[in-house]
């Protein structure tokens, strides 16, 4: 007698805890192998490029906050580059030094969610209860520079919406001196544990070649060995005067990538560090009246002052006509913004390019042949946040 | 090679008449092709060894909806080897099918289902040209300009009927675009005013 046996078809999510989000996956398994894997996304599409064309360039900051959430600043950065390379303005060091910071801040923020919450999914609960610890701390600073912990709203075109309040910076420096025990004590639980390396190791092998033929960037190309970092080959603010490495991975798995994210946490420590030293009193902003808003003491006395502040919150500042991409290196790849500009105070144009986007579309291909438990692990060291993917 | 003007007359040596325009800025190259050309200009430029753009960065289209041609279709290029970015571009009227790159990329594959999404730009031999952000069953590009920012149509979960349904738009008062333009330079409405005077003239 023969028997007919037919793949299973199996829904994963969109409200499944490991699916690190609103991700609907539709698996084709073959007993407990994966034959395909079809991922549905945009449950949370919000129309970011849509609204951004319909407002001025700093009413559309904030938009960007709301992309990749776990480290609103990186984003932040990529469109404030972009303006000031339009506009033709320089930034003040010390804004350029606190928008570093911010962005490193931002970095250890999403590595310590990615490695802590790809531990969770492998069966590890501890790490996330110590990590988040520290991301609360981390979030303070965000808060004492900006008002919020989250939806940061900090970042212009020209430097920063206000100065580091009193303090901060020594508190960021002591933080920095507490924080790689803490690495240590989530590596001492991680990296030699016998289950989290038979989860990881050798599963969601990405080879070098197909590393760049599916457009990835950040951590999923640098561990299967390339070595491209966007802070040092093409370097934006004051990146090219700090001295750090770049972690690179080996055989292109997990676990590799889970290394180079604790390594890279140890890199931002260090650049901050440097940051921090390096500092100066000054300003954080653009001198160009046209461009940052006056400060309130010269309003009560200025005519002009008042005028600008009016202008600037009404009106907006104008871009002239021009076309740029420009990218950071986030925490999770190359973010970058292809900004098109008509001489108006709106952009044309914003199109964002997530690196979450085009890591997550090669989900078929590295999930193929593995086991359904794999799942949970590929996604996890994918770092995929749905802010940032759907838009 | 080395320095952008060296890639840029390496690039309209080889390629002469496929390429209509370039240009260098923000250290980046611009060129501007035709849709019946951009096939081979890609293949050129990620196979050559002096261009080396392996990496497809991303695809998307600008909508210019009073050009003949109305949409700009722009690909973003990235060469690790060379440390440089390049802007490809070629505009297309609103109805017209262009060749899918998911062959020489398969990372084109989700950029040009958003492209389709977004602005309903159609792809030929594409492996599965689906809506990918969003709803299902959803009508219309949002991207375009001509489709209005509030949408056409809301959801909400019904109680009588016990399920989610969609409706038409209602809106409690409309999305209001304020004119905030300088008085003194000439705001919108009085520069049309303007024109159309000029005109009659």
């Amino acid at each position: 007698m023969t028997k007919k046996i037919k793949n299973l078809n199996l829904n994963f999510g969109p409200q499944h805890p490991a699916a690190h989000g609103v991700l609907r996956l539709i698996l084709e398994l073959d007993g407990e192998v994966v034959e395909k894997a079809d991922p549905h996304i945009g449950l949370l599409h919000r129309g970011t490029e849509k609204l951004i064309e319909n407002k001025t360039y700093m009413q559309a900051v904030p938009y960007f906050d709301r992309l990749d959430y776990v480290a609103p600043m990186n984003q932040e950065h990529a469109f404030a580059l972009a303006i000031e390379k339009i506009l033709k303005i320089d930034v003040p060091i010390r804004a350029q030094y606190i928008r570093v910071v911010f962005c490193e801040i931002g970095r250890i923020l999403s590595h310590i969610l990615n490695v802590t919450t790809q531990a969770l999914d492998v069966g590890a609960l501890t790490p996330s209860l110590w990590g988040f610890e520290e991301r609360e701390t981390l979030m303070t600073f965000y808060e004492r520079a900006s008002g919020s912990r989250l939806h940061a709203n900090y970042f212009r075109a020209g430097g920063v919406h206000q100065d580091l309040p009193k303090g901060l910076e020594e508190d960021i420096s002591n933080f920095c001196d507490s924080f790689p025990k803490v690495i240590n004590d989530l590596e001492s639980l991680l990296t030699d544990n016998r289950i989290f390396k038979q989860r990881n190791v050798d599963i969601g092998i990405v080879s070098k070649e197909d590393a760049l033929d599916y457009s990835f960037s950040g951590v999923m190309i640098r561990g299967s060995g390339v070595p491209w970092d966007l802070r040092k080959s093409q370097p934006y603010d004051c990146y090219e005067d700090l001295d750090f490495k770049i972690p690179v991975g080996k055989n292109g798995d997990c676990y590799d990538r889970y290394l180079c994210r604790i390594e890279e946490m140890k890199e931002s420590v260090s650049i901050i560090k440097q940051c921090l030293s390096k500092m100066e009193k000054g300003p954080v902003k653009s001198l160009d009246g046209k461009i940052s808003p006056p400060s309130k003491k010269d309003i009560k006395q200025s005519m002009e002052a008042l005028i600008h502040h009016f202008k600037l919150f009404t009106e907006g500042y104008r871009v002239p006509k021009d076309e740029i991409y420009t990218a950071v290196e986030a925490p999770k790849g190359e973010f970058g913004v292809y900004l098109i500009s008509d001489g108006s105070s709106k952009p044309y144009k914003c199109k964002i390019r997530a690196p979450g986007f085009s890591h997550l579309q090669s989900m078929d291909y590295l999930i193929k042949g593995h086991m359904l438990a794999d799942v949970p692990a590929v996604l996890g060291s994918l770092d995929i946040v749905f802010g940032e993917v759907d838009r | 090679m080395n320095s952008l003007e060296d890639l840029e007359k390496k690039i309209n040596s080889e390629l002469t008449t496929k390429i209509n325009n370039s240009e260098i800025k923000h250290n980046q190259i611009y060129l501007e092709t035709d849709k019946d050309d951009f096939l081979d200009v890609i293949l050129f430029l990620k196979t050559n060894l002096d261009t080396k753009f392996r990496q497809l960065i991303d695809i998307t289209v600008v909508d210019y909806p009073e050009n003949n041609q109305r949409f700009q279709v722009v690909y973003l290029f990235l060469s690790h080897e060379f440390n440089q970015r390049l802007v490809l571009k070629y505009s297309i009227s609103e109805n017209e099918v262009i060749p899918s790159l998911t062959s020489v990329f398969p990372a084109a594959n989700w950029m040009e289902r958003e492209v389709f999404d977004m602005y309903g730009v159609n792809f030929k031999d594409h492996p599965d040209l689906r809506r990918i952000l969003t709803d299902y069953g959803f009508e219309g590009h949002p991207l375009r300009k001509d489709f209005p920012l509030t949408g056409h149509s809301e959801v909400r979960y019904s109680e009588d009927q016990k399920k989610v349904i969609s409706e038409p738009v209602k809106l409690e008062q409309n999305y209001r675009n304020f004119d905030y333009e300088s008085p003194w330079e000439g705001t919108k409405y009085i520069k049309e005013e303007i024109e159309n005077n000029d005109k009659k003239n």
